[in-house]
């Protein structure tokens, strides 16, 4: 069995049937990586590409303390280009069939998002404790947005207090620390059960004041530590005295304010992962605590809150290197997760940036960022219209991008002109001369095969190739001999300073110029000029007989043109051409009538310069009265 | 992740080489029924067969595509002991509106006296340059000294390689420290002479190709060799297919500048995966020489790469008709089913950004 790489990740391979006897063979064509064609993705990655560039021309001079905010905005930019591609995709999704693909593209994204808001939090915004907690409080309840939903409805409900989600709504808010929240549905309980008044009222005043971390404030980690050691103390008291034990679901609110760890895992359903676990029983257990202690914590309740499975799921272990503040980790899962490189690659770059990759060895840290975007650089290189993207990306990377660039590029279909002077100008902009002239030559070998010569002419000047371009005037030149006039007017009469690649096509210019004079009437010029072209040798000799032949008009006019001494060189030019042509003459066998026409020409040529030889004399020694 | 299609390829017999020209929108196909099939991609990814035409009098075997800056240009070699050099002429208007194209012979090769088994074109820098290698050991290089004119070929070089050569590969390094090299691979049953994969290097003093290393470790018979893309590297990388796939990193070792031989290498073997657990027959290079797709016996194609820390794995396996092969060792799955029961949460998350029970 064998099979062709194309560019462009296409495999195609055929398949040999060794047995059997007349087969029809087939051919199968692979294509790679879907997901880049879906519209929506796209444009996730058309923005993210602007976040990229974005990123790359910050100034390096600043401190990296005094780029962190700027650092964190970037990174909730991307991350809002990921949720506006998520909410776009599920619009997509509800409208299709239900159990489309991009079913799977929005729990993946969504995933993504999670992930890199944990990184945010933990790596580049690196709050200390205090607002760790906090900030792990918020990425919680973003992705636990459903509570909302709920609550809305039992709100909305007759009675709400009732209503059969009423109390999961609660302990939900509860859990995600939302207390202001948990008041206000309690107010409804409350005043339904007036005898219990006390006691709603009771809770109320715990929850009001469970005192939160404010890091904008005056009051210093040890001081707030101190105020929510005497809080929990008091909601423990309330325990001990029994204050909630009438009601079952009082009673169930105060253990998870205490933070016991069973009370929690009772309600493993509202709590929905093992990170929300995390989260609620720092919360209520150790709202000071540390980085460097999460990782503690992440694995114990992992353990206790997947105890049913026994394998942790992909995500899981990417979350759990995530609060182990393992980087390297956490990409290298990341990478082997996830198939398309898009998170990956921006994600090291942002982290790159934040200098965070450095505390390892350098050149590694380097190297893994430059290899990420150059896999994902690569990959968007088969896409029609998103390799325009890739360029930038491969322009961020010092030491391949470059060669990458060149090998890419230079594998771009040119389909149209446009689309080749598209990538040409890319080429030009980054000095690739070898990929400039590459790219011309193929056009131009194209456009001469089409018998475009014009066309051809115009890209072998663009590729400086003065080989060719002399190849082209010839055919040009040919074209003239044979049906008497040039095509491509325009093209000759502009070439300006082009003109000079090449001798032959200087010479097509001036030639060409010498039929404009001579068509403007301007006869002195134009003789002047057909002079110069045998003499300074711009034309070749084999055009010779044909400029002379040009110079019988002029030769044969009333008036005299042609100087005396133009006159003898002409006659000079004349000798040098049957001169050479006899040497050539009697070794070529030659029909005997072109001979005869060709010893013609030369007779009337001759008559026609001593004719106009005698009239130059003549009127140059005549004085003028 | 991939997505497959079956073109049938209507030869009459095995095809023994698929090729795809150098912006991959034109394939040609050779087969063991004489003829040679050029394929075009339309706008809208579709194959279409432009020309068919019987190209030799016996099995052709290989079929490759000049550099475009020499024009449209294809090569065939084949079991009646000849090479040939097509170029495609640009037709009459009634052909191109049905899509035909003609390709004309432009020059026989004929100086082998045995079945021609490789022939592949040299790096553009070198100029317009073919190469075809024959099962009685010899290499010939040839030169179209006029690149407007395919029918003028002068053989520049015969080189004898003592043993039936299999496959040719050129190293595409245009870099100047690099003077041009080309592998050999052989197929020969032959143990005297141990390995099967010789390297040929071009001498400035002697205007020759001289040895410049066997690999002596490979001493099973060698179906394709390729060399990679270089990416400006200082050594050079070569993939073998023969009874397994293997990795060669050859660095040229520093020469006195007194010598005038050719360059000494030294040979690491990077990688060699028998996964295929039978004999492979192509091996082939993505563009920047960062994925290696190998096909064997088993009917497999397999793709390999390094990371970053330069570690080979296989990355993915394709069965002869294109689908993935599912529950293999170091086969990135699905997405979704990677992200496994956390899905149904985010899930749940999700339903409460927008409306609710419409993903039920």
């Amino acid at each position: 069995m064998g099979f062709a790489w194309g560019p462009g990740d296409i495999l195609v391979y055929e398949t040999l049937y060794k047995a059997s006897g007349s087969g029809c063979s087939f051919i199968h064509e692979i294509r790679k990586d879907e997901d880049i064609y879906s519209p929506i993705l796209r444009k996730l990655f058309n923005e993210s590409h602007h976040i990229f560039v974005g990123l790359q021309t910050i100034r390096e001079e600043l401190p990296s303390k005094s780029k962190k905010p700027q650092f964190v905005s970037i990174s909730k930019n991307y991350r809002s280009v990921i949720r506006a591609c998520m909410e776009e995709l599920q619009q997509v999704a509800v409208r299709k069939n239900p159990h489309s693909v991009f079913y799977s593209d929005v729990s993946i994204l969504l995933a993504i998002e999670l992930i890199w808001n944990l990184c945010e939090v933990l790596f580049i915004d690196a709050a200390p404790a205090g607002s760790l907690l906090l900030h792990l409080l918020d990425w919680v309840r973003l992705h636990k947005a459903d509570v909302d939903e709920r609550a809305r409805e039992v709100l909305q409900s007759e009675s709400p207090a009732e209503h059969h989600d009423y109390w999961d709504v609660v302990v939900s808010y509860v859990l995600q620390g939302r207390l202001e929240e948990v008041r206000q549905m309690l107010v409804k309980q409350g005043t339904l059960q007036p005898a219990a008044r006390s006691m709603y009222k009771q809770m109320d005043t715990l929850l009001s004041k469970m005192p939160f971390y404010n890091p904008g404030g005056t009051q210093t980690l040890t001081e707030f530590d101190v105020k929510w050691r005497h809080w929990h103390e008091e909601v423990d008291r309330c325990m001990q005295d029994n204050s909630f034990a009438s009601n079952r679901h009082l009673e169930v609110i105060c253990k998870i304010l205490l933070g016991d760890e069973d009370t929690l895992l009772d309600h493993k359903e509202l709590l929905g992962t093992w990170y929300h676990f995390l989260v609620t029983r720092l919360l209520f257990c150790h709202p000071t605590v540390k980085p460097t202690e999460l990782h503690y914590y992440a694995q114990s309740c992992m353990t206790m809150f997947l105890d049913s499975r026994s394998v942790s799921e992909p995500l899981d272990n990417i979350l759990l290197a995530a609060f182990e503040f393992d980087i390297h980790q956490v990409i290298k899962e990341c990478s082997i997760a996830l198939n398309n490189w898009w998170f990956v690659a921006h994600l090291t770059d942002l982290l790159d940036h934040c200098k965070l990759l450095q505390s390892h060895n350098l050149h590694f840290g380097s190297n893994l960022r430059e290899f990420l975007l150059l896999e994902y650089a690569s990959g968007l290189f088969t896409h029609h219209s998103l390799w325009q993207l890739a360029v930038d990306y491969f322009d961020h990377c010092p030491e391949f991008g470059r060669v990458y660039l060149e090998l890419q590029i230079e594998r771009v279909p040119l389909e149209t002109e446009r689309k080749a002077l598209k990538v040409l100008r890319i080429c030009e902009q980054r000095q690739m001369s070898e990929q400039v002239r590459s790219i011309c030559k193929i056009m131009a070998m194209r456009a001469l095969r089409n018998n475009r010569l014009g066309s051809a002419l115009s890209w072998s000047i663009r590729a400086k190739d003065a080989a060719f371009a002399t190849l082209i005037s010839e055919r040009f030149l040919q074209d003239y001999c044979a049906k008497g006039t040039f095509s491509d007017l325009d093209l000759i009469d502009n070439l300006g300073p082009a003109m000079l690649l090449s001798d032959r096509l200087t010479f097509l210019g001036k030639y060409r110029e010498f039929h404009k004079l001579y068509g403007e009437k301007r006869f002195r010029e134009a003789a002047k000029l057909l002079l110069s072209l045998m003499t300074a040798k711009i034309a070749p000799q084999s055009f010779w007989m044909t400029l002379l032949t040009d110079a019988l008009p002029l030769l044969e006019q009333k008036e005299v043109i042609f100087t005396a001494d133009q006159t003898y060189e002409l006659m000079f030019c004349l000798e040098e051409l049957t001169s050479s042509l006899n040497i050539t003459a009697s070794s070529t066998d030659r029909p005997m009538q072109e001979e005869d026409v060709e010893v013609t020409k030369v007779e009337l040529l001759r008559l026609a310069l001593a004719r106009n030889l005698a009239q130059a004399i003549v009127k140059e020694g005549t004085v003028e009265t | 992740m991939f997505v497959a299609r079956s073109i049938a390829a209507d030869h009459k017999d095995l095809i023994h080489d698929v090729s795809y020209d150098f912006h991959g929108r034109r394939m040609a196909t050779c087969s063991s029924d004489q003829s040679v099939k050029v394929w075009d991609k339309s706008e809208n990814g579709e194959w279409h067969c432009t020309a068919s035409w019987k190209t030799h009098s016996g099995s052709v075997w290989r079929v490759t595509w000049a550099h475009p800056e020499f024009g449209q240009v294809l090569a065939s070699c084949s079991f009646d002991r000849t090479a040939a050099v097509w170029e495609e002429i640009v037709g009459e208007s009634n052909d191109k509106q049905r899509g035909l194209s003609h390709w004309i012979k432009r020059t026989t090769l004929v100086d082998s006296r045995t079945s021609v088994t490789d022939v592949k074109f040299a790096p553009k820098h070198m100029g317009l340059m073919l190469t075809t290698c024959s099962a009685d050991g010899v290499v010939r290089i040839y030169e179209a000294p006029d690149v407007m004119n395919l029918s003028q070929w002068s053989l520049q070089h015969e080189i004898s390689c003592k043993l039936s050569c299999s496959c040719i590969s050129w190293n595409p390094s245009s870099s100047r420290a690099h003077p041009p090299m080309f592998a050999v691979g052989s197929d020969d049953s032959n143990v005297t002479y141990g390995g099967k994969v010789q390297i040929y290097e071009y001498n400035e003093n002697t205007r020759k190709y001289g040895k410049a290393e066997t690999l002596m470790t490979v001493t099973d018979a060698v179906h394709d060799i390729a060399f990679a893309p270089n990416l400006g590297r200082s050594f050079h990388v070569l993939a073998i297919a023969t009874k397994d796939v293997r990795i060669f990193k050859l660095v040229p070792m520093r020469k006195e500048s007194t010598s005038t031989g050719p360059t000494k290498f030294e040979v690491q073997i990077v990688a060699q995966f028998d996964n295929h657990n039978s004999q492979v027959w192509r091996v082939s290079w993505n563009i920047t020489s960062t994925l290696l797709a190998s096909s064997g016996d088993d009917g497999c194609v397999r793709l390999w790469k390094a990371n970053y820390m330069d570690n080979w794995k296989c990355t993915g396996i394709l069965k002869g008709d294109g689908s993935p092969l599912t529950g293999s060792s170091g086969q990135p799955s699905a997405m979704s089913t990677v992200l496994g029961s956390s899905v149904q949460s985010s899930q749940n998350a999700l339903n409460g950004m927008s409306q609710k029970g419409q993903l039920e």
